[in-house]
């Protein structure tokens, strides 16, 4: 299953929109990274707001992306986890999931745009669609 | 042993990582149609998911199987995860959080014995046995 990974300026935005077998996972988390590193991605979100179910293994998942894609370069957030997995994750076991994490995608973008402006390497105007790095001397 | 354990269990054979979707899906469905909540079923989900991929790992084939076990007063849902693989060798450490020998978070058993209420496991090579419950007060 080919999951789309959409492009909006220098962010990168994935929705898992269904219950996803562990090659599905693995296979998301490798189109991700290469297509982040392809664009030069400041920011990556990956939306989860149709999973009904986050194991352990999905949760590692979730993390290693999560600093594969810092240590690339881009800063990334978690949006839409449901009240229920979020129940179940924490009663499994805390810190199973370290990314940031949203309520939705708006406040993911701010996120993002607020870690990208604190970092201070490029801008990101999400008003304009312009993305621009910094070229500070 | 009451009327409803009499009906018949579903049976989730499990073989590859699609079976674990399928397996979770149908724990959910029956956690449902019995009268758990949603934080339950996704509890139960949950479990599933993490028994079955056991399986998947460790064992390469093994047999999930869901039963209503509900009786008069109570919501029952019995869930036993079994496998023919080489078994765990140190079952009190594998309880343990943190201690994989195949490069997971080490979280599995620990994490689903947390979420249920009932949860017993027995191991030798050749057979591994998991056998959980979650159970509600009728209301």
């Amino acid at each position: 299953m080919i999951i789309p990974i959409l492009r909006l300026g220098k962010i990168l935005l994935t929705s898992i929109q269904q219950e996803l077998t562990d090659a599905d996972v693995l296979q998301l988390q490798s189109d991700l990274l290469r297509k982040v590193s392809e664009i030069e991605a400041l920011g990556v979100i990956i939306d989860i707001t149709a999973l009904e179910v986050v194991d352990s293994f999905m949760a590692r998942v979730i993390n290693d992306t999560a600093g594969m894609a810092r240590l690339l370069g881009a800063e990334i957030v978690i949006c839409g986890v449901q009240p229920y997995v979020a129940m179940s994750l924490v009663e499994m076991g805390r810190d199973l999931i370290g990314a940031d994490c949203v309520f939705n995608l708006d406040q993911g973008l701010k996120l993002l745009e607020a870690r990208i402006a604190v970092r201070g390497d490029a801008i990101l105007s999400l008003e304009g669609d312009e993305y621009a790095r910094n070229d500070r001397p | 042993m009451n009327m409803r354990e009499m009906i018949d269990p579903e049976r989730v054979l499990i073989r590859d990582s699609t079976d674990i979707v399928r397996a979770r899906a149908v724990a959910r469905q029956v956690a449902n149609q019995i009268g758990f909540t949603l934080a339950d079923q996704t509890r139960l989900a949950t479990a599933v998911s993490e028994l079955t991929r056991n399986i998947v790992q460790y064992a390469g084939e093994g047999v999930c199987e869901i039963a209503d076990a509900s009786g008069e007063e109570e919501i029952r849902l019995r869930i036993i995860v079994e496998d023919n693989g080489p078994g765990i060798d140190d079952i009190d450490r594998a309880m343990k959080d943190g201690y994989s020998t195949g490069g997971g978070l080490g979280v599995g058993l620990p994490g689903t014995r947390r979420l249920m209420d009932d949860f017993a496991i027995e191991s030798s090579p050749g057979c591994t046995r998991v056998s959980i419950a979650l159970v509600r007060r009728r209301v």
